[in-house]
């Protein structure tokens, strides 16, 4: 009798019943491990390089200092640099975002399975495709020589390259909401637009955040399309519509180039403060999308 | 035109709202006096065959009339043939198996079945006399005034006090002190009150199952609709919460009208004055199975002395 009881449980207990699996598991975990060590160490190796070289330049005046007319002279700033990316970067996303949180909207609750909206998605596949150089000489071709250099041909040049992962992820975040959450709003007596609006963008509200962010970090740092959209300066110019710019990621191109210690220098500075606007970029995108958004707790 | 007036006029409706939350569309003020009787009431043979010697129905007394009404979604036919008049204050039950299209048809009556793509509605569905298929009808409106439970819970991933507040904000209440009001009068009545009167700040997300679906339940009433649809409201619950639900129900049942799909007979029986059999047969063509009224009659009849032997099988156990 007493047999019979602990027989079915008692099975439970023999773990060696299975040792091929123990294996597997051993493996699987030693591997994952170790997977993440050697995603680990380039990242690492990175950070370490840039603020153990950064930071011997970095210091509030670099931020604001002008940057040396001659890269054979020592000190000076990136204070054109840090203005030109910050406001070149913001007027790019005040352009790619709102435009592409919207086509993402038109795309997923009112055009989905449309003409309009799979023509739309494949060209947003294409653009993401396109190296950010060739954006550049489009822009280049076609306002550049136009209007001039200014800080806004960047911009637009770097709209073009975020309007794309702003669309593709902005739909993809939207695809996630449940239908469910749509459908309990609308039998609540509530319009398509205000069902967009109070439901389905408050429950994306991360994940659109995140995508976007994911795309201002990625345009802040691009170098190709500024090169020859936005010129160069080592004055600090405002204005983002007119007059030459110019930005961490082209002045770190330009002065890495150089064989004097003090345009090197300046590099690995600008290198520092642009890694240091993308962290903190991130981060507050990280604070915004938590703040804002699904409550779960 | 006074409640019954569905068609568009989202703009009218915004600035009245705002200014006199009383006459939110949220609360219609029913006034059968003013409904036409339909010219045509094309269910009132069957209907007539229904209640039997409770003598012929007054037209205003009632709310939906369905006639012939069939639903495909694409090629497939998943219900079809259903004829039947849901009264005024009183409780509708659907029974009948799975997948034999009692959320199909409940999805009807306030058009959920539009935001189906490929959902195609066929018959007649007339509410108040008025074709809810009409071309002229805004469905938001007819959303506006039938409320619906959904099968599986749905809350929004917001607070619980934003949940409920929800449905009346729409209706454009704007007021703290009348949604406050609202909101626990709401989940008052849905039997959830008491367990999270302490953490309406806290999301609706986090709560089992069976609260989550009385928030649903919450959410609904707190918008006064005029008709509730329930799609198997308390398949998640207790029977202590299933019990205060159907007292709900039962109180509800003097304001509103309700329909409620459900898989329980016993609550059919308890809860429900008309109840609606549903069956599938399968097409012999396509080996599809398409969903049919078999039976519509006062629940107690539905009960004891069914006329179809397909319903007498069901509600005794022995379908098969
Ligand atoms: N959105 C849809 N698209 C295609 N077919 C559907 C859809 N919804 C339901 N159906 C089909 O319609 C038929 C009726 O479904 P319905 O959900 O109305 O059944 P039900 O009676 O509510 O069943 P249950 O008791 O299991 O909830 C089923 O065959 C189902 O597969
Ligand atoms: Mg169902």
């Amino acid at each position: 009798m007493t047999d019979t009881m602990a027989a079915p449980g008692a099975v439970l207990l023999q773990s060696t019943v299975r040792p091929g699996r123990r294996l597997r598991n051993v493996a699987a975990t030693v591997w994952m491990w170790g997977a993440l060590l050697v995603a680990l160490i380039p990242l690492g190796a990175v950070i370490y390089y840039l603020v153990s070289k950064g930071i011997a330049v970095f210091n509030l005046s670099f931020l604001t200092e002008d940057i040396p007319a001659s890269p054979r002279r020592t000190g000076g700033g990136m204070g054109p640099a840090v203005v030109g990316t910050l406001i070149i970067t913001l007027t790019a996303a005040v352009m790619a975002i709102p435009t592409g949180i919207l086509g993402a909207i038109y795309l997923h609750e009112y055009g989905a399975k449309g003409k309009l909206a799979a023509v739309t998605r494949f060209m947003a596949d294409v653009m993401s495709g396109v190296p950010s150089i060739v954006m550049g000489l489009f822009i280049y071709a076609t306002w550049v020589l136009v209007f001039g250099l200014s800080g806004f041909a960047g911009a637009l040049a770097l709209a073009a390259l975020m309007l794309p992962i702003v669309i593709r992820s902005t739909e993809e975040m939207l695809r996630l909401v449940p239908n469910e959450l749509r459908e309990a709003s609308y039998a609540l007596g509530n319009s398509k637009w205000r069902t967009i609006v109070t439901v389905v963008l408050p429950a994306a509200m991360a994940g659109i955040t995140s995508g976007a962010m994911l795309a201002v970090a990625r345009a802040a740092g691009e170098t190709a399309p500024l090169l020859f959209c936005v010129g160069v300066t080592s004055k600090v110019n405002w204005n983002v519509f007119s007059g030459a710019n110019t930005a961490l990621s082209a002045q770190i191109f330009a002065n890495a180039q150089t064989p004097f210690a003090g345009a090197q220098e300046r590099a690995l500075g600008a290198a520092f403060t642009l890694v240091a606007i993308v962290f903190l970029l991130t981060v507050l995108a990280r604070f915004i999308s938590s703040r804002y958004s699904v409550k779960t707790r | 035109m006074s409640d019954l007036d569905l068609r568009s006029h989202a703009d009218v409706t915004e600035s009245q709202t705002a200014a006199d939350p009383e006459a939110a569309p949220g609360r219609p003020t029913a006034d059968p006096s003013s409904v036409e009787p339909s010219a045509v009431a094309p269910s009132e043979p069957e209907a007539a065959a229904g209640p039997g010697d409770e003598g012929p129905l007054d037209p205003s007394q009632a709310v939906f009339e369905l006639a012939d009404l069939a639903v495909h979604y694409g090629e497939f036919c998943a219900v079809r043939g259903v004829d039947m008049t849901i009264r005024k204050n009183e409780i509708t039950a659907f029974i009948g198996p799975s997948g034999c299209g009692k959320t199909t048809v409940l999805r009807c009556l306030n058009r959920m079945n539009d935001l189906v793509v490929g959902a195609r509605v066929t018959g007649q569905v007339l509410y108040h006399g008025v074709d809810l298929y009409d071309d002229r009808v805004d469905p938001v409106e007819v959303r506006k005034r039938i409320g619906m439970v959904f099968q599986k819970p749905n809350p929004f991933p917001k607070s619980i006090y934003d949940n409920v507040a929800f449905g009346p904000k729409v209706a454009g209440i704007r007021k703290k002190a009348d949604l406050d009001e609202i909101v626990e009068e709401a989940l008052t009545k849905a039997a959830l009150w008491d367990e999270v009167k302490d953490r309406l700040g806290k999301s609706g997300i986090g709560l089992s199952g069976g609260q989550q679906q009385r928030l649903c339940i919450a959410r609904t009433i707190a918008t006064r609709p005029e008709v509730v649809l329930m799609d198997e409201p308390c398949s998640a619950l207790d029977p202590i919460a299933t019990a205060r639900i159907e007292d709900l129900m039962a109180e509800l049942k003097h304001e509103y009208t309700i329909v409620i799909v459900t898989h329980n007979m016993q609550q059919a029986a308890r809860v429900s004055d008309r109840t609606a059999f549903f069956t599938a047969e399968v097409n012999d063509i396509d080996d599809t199975r398409t969903g049919l009224l078999v039976e519509f009659d006062a629940t107690e009849r539905i009960f004891s002395t069914p006329t179809d032997q397909r319903t007498e099988n069901y509600v005794t156990g022995r379908f098969g």
